[in-house]
């Protein structure tokens, strides 16, 4: 399973890569490879305002339906609308082109209640 | 199928089994007051005998009244094919159609069910169907509630008291804000509703023709939501649209209605079929079964399940709606009798109704005590003003040999001398004359 360094990661298996306040959203791979082929991606709305771990978006696949939660307080900036006509972009790239949203962060210390690279790495390791 | 008993002695067996000494320590979980006061039923009958017993029971029914009552449910004539091929046991003994590799007869019928309600609503996608027009119109009111995430919903009371109550019992535990706007003159009153559609609003809801019969064009609404980002609803009467505007024409996002009137019998309030069609952008909020047509691994055409993700075995608690049964029998009735009508039979059949509607109007308006309201077009119902309680002509017509319609005081304040007259293909020029002259005897 491939896990970037220098990105957080939630218990629920998504990825947040901060700048400054800017959070780019995903999930990971091994999201993916538990989700396998994605069919639908719900989208949220721009402007909404989330606190950390509300729902976030909806991830279809042909085995399941998940939520997926918001690692960090903030206001949705931007969505990836690619994902409504190509939801398999976060098969096939999770960490780049299969990016969910970006988030304004509220507050970046939220990151201390998610995990890092080596400790997603664990955590993973721990499930399978 | 026989009826085969339990034993006494595979009764004890069981009960040994469980650790339980008697079939009344069985039900001790449930309060003595409801549990039923006995089961004494009488010693088994002939054949003969319970033929004669029901045959007897049913006559007690009055079949033989010539009928003028509609509000909402319809005494249509029904092609004697639509009983033949629905009750063949392929269909009638068949099970929810999970597997696709042994169920294509029954999903190809659901899909060319489907195929069916958009060309005749003039939208996009439909579902399998749901239970009746009532609870397709309240599962449309939810999917706006799902896709605008707001809680405003706007009923016109022109939509039929029993959807509007069905749709009051369901609300009535979620935090849904319900206005319901007064009728104008038997319409909709469009300044009321337009003055409350705003940006909260997530759907105004309508009925075309109305619960008094009354044929409108929504199209201004409908555009008036949109501009506010509210979605439109509107529940049909599927015969009407072989002549009225269809809600597909008029930009409607969630078209529901009463599918009885499709091949379906009156039958005393049921099973009827409810209708749900919308645009294709809202199917994910879509409630209920959605046939796809698909190709195998050989290339060859099939029918499947299709988008069961938003379904209950796969989303549990998150589901579109806990309705995922459909009315499959009555959907497929609704279907075999499209099919036999066409469409031009479709066009034919709601302009004969149309022109009998006229037909009786124009005889019961030459009643002196009489008044039927001009001003507004109707296609199969209109209302009456008699000089007395609506209730009590009524009464006296079906002494007389006819049900006259409804009463509407039952259900509109203000109107108890207000009768609603219905009129379908297969009241016959001379019952209408009869019954206009009947009418003018009695009042």
């Amino acid at each position: 399973m491939e896990v970037l360094e220098g990105l957080f990661y939630s218990k629920e298996h998504e990825w947040v890569k901060l700048e400054g306040k800017k959070a780019v959203i995903g999930i990971t791979d091994y999201a993916r490879h538990s989700l396998v082929d994605i069919t639908f991606v719900e989208l949220p709305a721009e402007g909404a305002v989330l606190k950390q771990f509300d729902k976030l978006a909806v991830v279809e696949s042909v085995k399941a339906v998940s939520d997926v939660y918001c690692p960090l307080s903030g206001k949705v900036k931007e969505v990836n609308s690619a994902l409504s006509d190509n939801p398999e972009l976060i098969n096939k790239s999770p960490y780049q082109d299969g990016w969910i949203a970006v988030v304004e962060a509220e507050n970046p210390d939220e990151v201390s209640n998610l995990m890092d690279s080596s400790a997603y790495k664990k955590y993973i390791e721990t499930l399978s | 199928m026989n009826y085969t008993p339990h034993t006494d002695s595979e009764v004890k067996e069981m009960l040994s089994d469980i650790g339980v000494s008697s079939v009344e320590e069985l039900f001790s979980d449930i309060s003595p007051d409801i549990r039923a006061k006995s089961f004494n039923l009488p010693e088994g009958k002939s054949e003969f005998e319970v033929k004669k017993y029901l045959k007897d029971l049913s006559e007690k029914n009055s079949g033989r009244l010539v009928s003028f009552l509609g509000a909402g449910f319809y005494d249509h004539y029904i092609p004697s094919a639509v009983d033949s091929l629905s009750s063949r046991s392929e269909f009638y003994t068949s099970y929810t159609p999970y597997q696709p590799e042994c169920s294509q007869g029954w999903l190809q019928s659901i899909y060319e069910y489907q195929t069916a309600v958009c060309r005749l609503t003039g939208m996009e996608v439909s579902n399998a169907s749901l239970y009746d027009g009532g609870t397709a119109l309240f599962e449309a009111v939810m999917m706006a509630l799902r896709v605008t995430g707001r809680k405003k919903i706007i009923v016109d009371s022109g939509v039929n008291f029993i959807y509007r109550s069905i749709l009051k019992t369901y609300i009535s535990n979620l935090s849904v804000n319900l206005i319901e706007t007064e009728l104008s003159k038997n319409s909709v009153s469009s300044k009321d509703i337009l003055s409350l559609i705003d940006n909260d609003t997530a759907a105004v809801v309508f009925q075309n023709p109305n619960f008094l019969g009354t044929v409108d064009d929504y199209s201004d609404i409908v555009g008036f939501a949109h501009e506010r980002g509210a979605l439109a609803v509107e529940s049909v009467y599927p015969i009407s649209l072989g002549l009225v505007k269809a809600p597909g024409e008029m930009g409607v996002d969630i078209a529901v209605g009463e599918g009885q009137s499709l091949g379906n019998y009156l039958s005393f309030g049921g099973p009827y079929l409810g209708i749900l069609a919308c645009k294709k952008k809202f199917v994910r909020k879509m409630p209920g079964r959605v046939v796809g047509k698909t190709v195998d691994v050989e290339g060859k055409e099939g029918y499947v399940l299709t988008l069961q993700t938003r379904e209950q075995h796969i989303r549990r608690e998150k589901a579109t709606s806990n309705i995922c049964s459909n009315q499959s029998l009555c959907a497929l009735r609704a279907l075999i009798y499209l099919c036999l009508l066409g469409r031009q039979g479709l066009r034919d059949l709601a302009q004969v109704i149309y022109n009998k509607t006229e037909f009786a109007k124009s005889l019961i308006e030459s009643i002196p005590s009489v008044e039927v309201n001009r001003e507004i077009l109707t296609f199969n119902e209109f209302t009456v003003s008699v000089p007395k309680k609506a209730d009590k002509v009524s009464a006296e017509m079906i002494k007389k040999g006819f049900v006259p319609g409804f009463p509407l005081g039952r259900v509109y304040k203000g109107m108890d001398n207000y009768l609603l007259i219905s009129v379908t293909e297969k009241r016959s020029k001379e019952e209408i004359s009869k019954f206009a002259a009947t009418l003018k005897k009695i009042l």
